[in-house]
């Protein structure tokens, strides 16, 4: 385990390990929702939730389940189970009582279940041995960091539709472009603090 | 062995508490309860709450046309939701236009029903059903088009001339998506337990399915009668016009006029590139003989051959060379988007008035 103040961590998991541009995860709704700013925005708290949540289930079901029982190998397919039941579950509350959040958000819930981000932080936190309170900060601040951006490439996409762009190059293509150099702008973070 | 055992045991619990928290949260929270699904203010219908509002009327026997199965992707199940349909969801958005907004119509595979609701949808679609029927007779008509017979048994369909109905395209191999797509009825109103229909290759799901795995004797599921574009009763001369198997809504038009000695002159425009594309020309060539003043005018756009005398060229063009301006015409048209823009222009241009234009874009 490294010895790492989980508010640092979570700084680090927005800024110096961001989930799309330092692993490159969650790219496909990323690409596809990252039109406008609301629903970008939408989607990133979503995404936030349901990370911090899962995240947090799965570090008990992992800690006081899957190694007592040197289980450790079937962690995959269990974290897989849970992000979509608990998905499910939320969809059925939010819509039940919260109708108007369910409304602004809902559609993105489905998405979220085959979101590889939120796996990639349920299996970053054991591959990297943190604690609960490290796995909490983490996963806060990589739902953040995913939230972040997405509104940033939601911004920069609707500035982006005045101008003429090659034709080859529009849509999916620009965006990936984009992506790479956000993740180089980015890098200019890295170094300031270690998590892994 | 006993990593295998608790491996099946663990997993086995996870899997079953998970399954049990969402079964009782679907029970409790997810249920709405019994509600009231009003149509058209006459019909009551009690229902359960909770799912969508085309699987509920699917479930009261009432079917609205779907070709995506609930997807909402092909926006051909819009009902207009009076009261307590909630707000438009963002899945919607993009399949209605303002007008419709406005006019609180929905995609009723995507609104829920969660409280009492009142909707109107046209009276037709109570007529209808579900049928499952066999295929009775297929035939290659023309390299890309088959002409289908699907036989209902002892079910009766009722439906108008020009209407279609949805076949249901199961999964096949290499194709895991159950889907519908509708097909206009090429045959008589009065086979009622049988449709023909007519339908063309283009490498779809559906017409795949048809072209390269239907055979004889198959069962295959179909629904329907839908669609505004019919016969309309009237007494001035009319327009036929159409390309490919646009032929099928015309053909049961046809059949229709002959069977009711209906007097009306007739013209029917069939746009094709070669005469390898023209087919049915007997079926046309009775009807030049059982209605008394019927013309079919063949025009053909790729046709280099000196054998052929008919008309070259595209369908707007003989239009504008058979139709007098001023006369009471109706005119009747099924084809692609923009063979039909092209068409209603010309006949915009002989004066006839767009109300009497009825078309059906596929
Ligand atoms: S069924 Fe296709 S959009 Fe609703």
């Amino acid at each position: 385990m490294i010895e790492v103040n989980p508010i640092l961590i979570f700084f680090a998991a927005i800024f110096t390990s961001n989930m799309i541009f330092s692993n490159f995860l969650g790219m496909c709704s990323f690409i596809a929702v990252s039109k406008e700013i609301p629903t970008a925005i939408g989607l990133g708290i979503s995404v936030t939730m349901v990370m911090t949540a899962t995240t947090i289930l799965n570090y008990m079901v992992y800690w006081t389940i899957l190694v007592p029982f040197n289980l450790e190998y079937l962690m995959y397919i269990i974290f897989i189970l849970v992000i979509a039941a608990f998905v499910q579950l939320l969809e059925m509350v939010l819509e039940r009582y919260l109708p108007t959040l369910y409304y602004s958000l809902g559609i993105f819930l489905p998405l979220i279940t085959v979101n590889c981000a939120i796996l990639g932080v349920s299996l970053f936190m054991v591959t990297r041995s943190y604690d609960f309170m490290q796995t909490v900060g983490y996963s806060i601040g990589s739902g953040l960091g995913w939230a972040l951006a997405i509104t940033a490439m939601a911004g920069i996409r609707s500035k982006l539709n005045e101008k003429s762009i090659p034709e080859g190059l529009r849509g999916t293509p620009i965006t990936l472009v984009i992506t790479g150099i956000m993740a180089l702008a980015f890098i200019g973070f890295s170094g300031m603090v270690q998590i892994q | 062995m006993n990593t295998i055992i608790t491996t099946i045991i663990v997993v086995s619990c996870i899997t079953a508490v998970l399954a049990a928290l969402l079964t009782i949260s679907s029970r409790t929270i997810g249920n709405y309860g019994e509600v009231v699904l009003t149509i058209n203010d006459d019909k009551e219908y009690v229902v359960n709450g909770g799912s969508s509002l085309l699987d509920t009327l699917r479930s009261e026997r009432i079917f609205i046309p779907s070709a995506c199965g609930g997807k909402g992707s092909c926006g051909y199940c819009k009902v207009k939701v009076i009261e307590g349909g909630g707000p438009v969801l963002a899945t919607e958005k993009p399949l209605l236009t303002k007008e419709e907004l406005e006019d609180s119509v929905r995609l009723s595979c995507q609104c829920k029903v969660k409280q009492n609701i009142k909707i109107s949808i046209p009276e037709e679609l109570f007529n209808v059903r579900e049928y499952s029927a066999v295929v009775e007779r297929t035939e290659q008509l023309t390299p890309t088009i088959k002409l289908l017979r699907f036989n209902f048994g002892n079910e009766e369909i009722s439906f108008k001339p020009g209407q279609y109905i949805q076949l249901k395209a199961p999964a096949y191999e290499g194709n895991d998506e159950e889907v519908y797509r509708a097909y206009s009825i090429a045959s008589s109103v009065t086979d009622k337990h049988a449709v023909e229909l007519l339908i063309g290759y283009t490498g779809g799901i559906a017409t795949t399915y048809v072209h390269h795995h239907l055979k004889e004797g198959d069962d295959v599921h179909v629904n329907g009668p839908y669609g505004d574009f019919y016969y309309h009763e009237d007494d001035g001369p009319i327009i036929l016009a159409g390309a490919g198997t646009g032929m099928a809504p015309i053909m049961s038009i046809l059949q229709f006029m002959a069977d009711n000695n209906i007097n009306r002159k007739v013209l029917f425009f069939f746009g094709a590139r070669t005469m390898k594309d023209l087919f049915l020309l007997d079926k046309i060539k009775g009807f030049e003989e059982k209605l008394n003043d019927f013309k079919f005018v063949p025009t053909l756009s790729r046709e280099e051959s000196e054998e052929w005398h008919g008309e070259k060229g595209r369908v707007p063009a003989a239009i504008d060379k058979y139709i007098e301006k001023g006369e009471n015409y109706s005119a009747y048209l099924c084809g692609s988007p923009a063979m039909i823009d092209s068409i209603v222009q010309a006949l915009l241009l002989k004066d006839i008035p767009s109300e009497k234009i009825y078309y059906d874009k596929f």
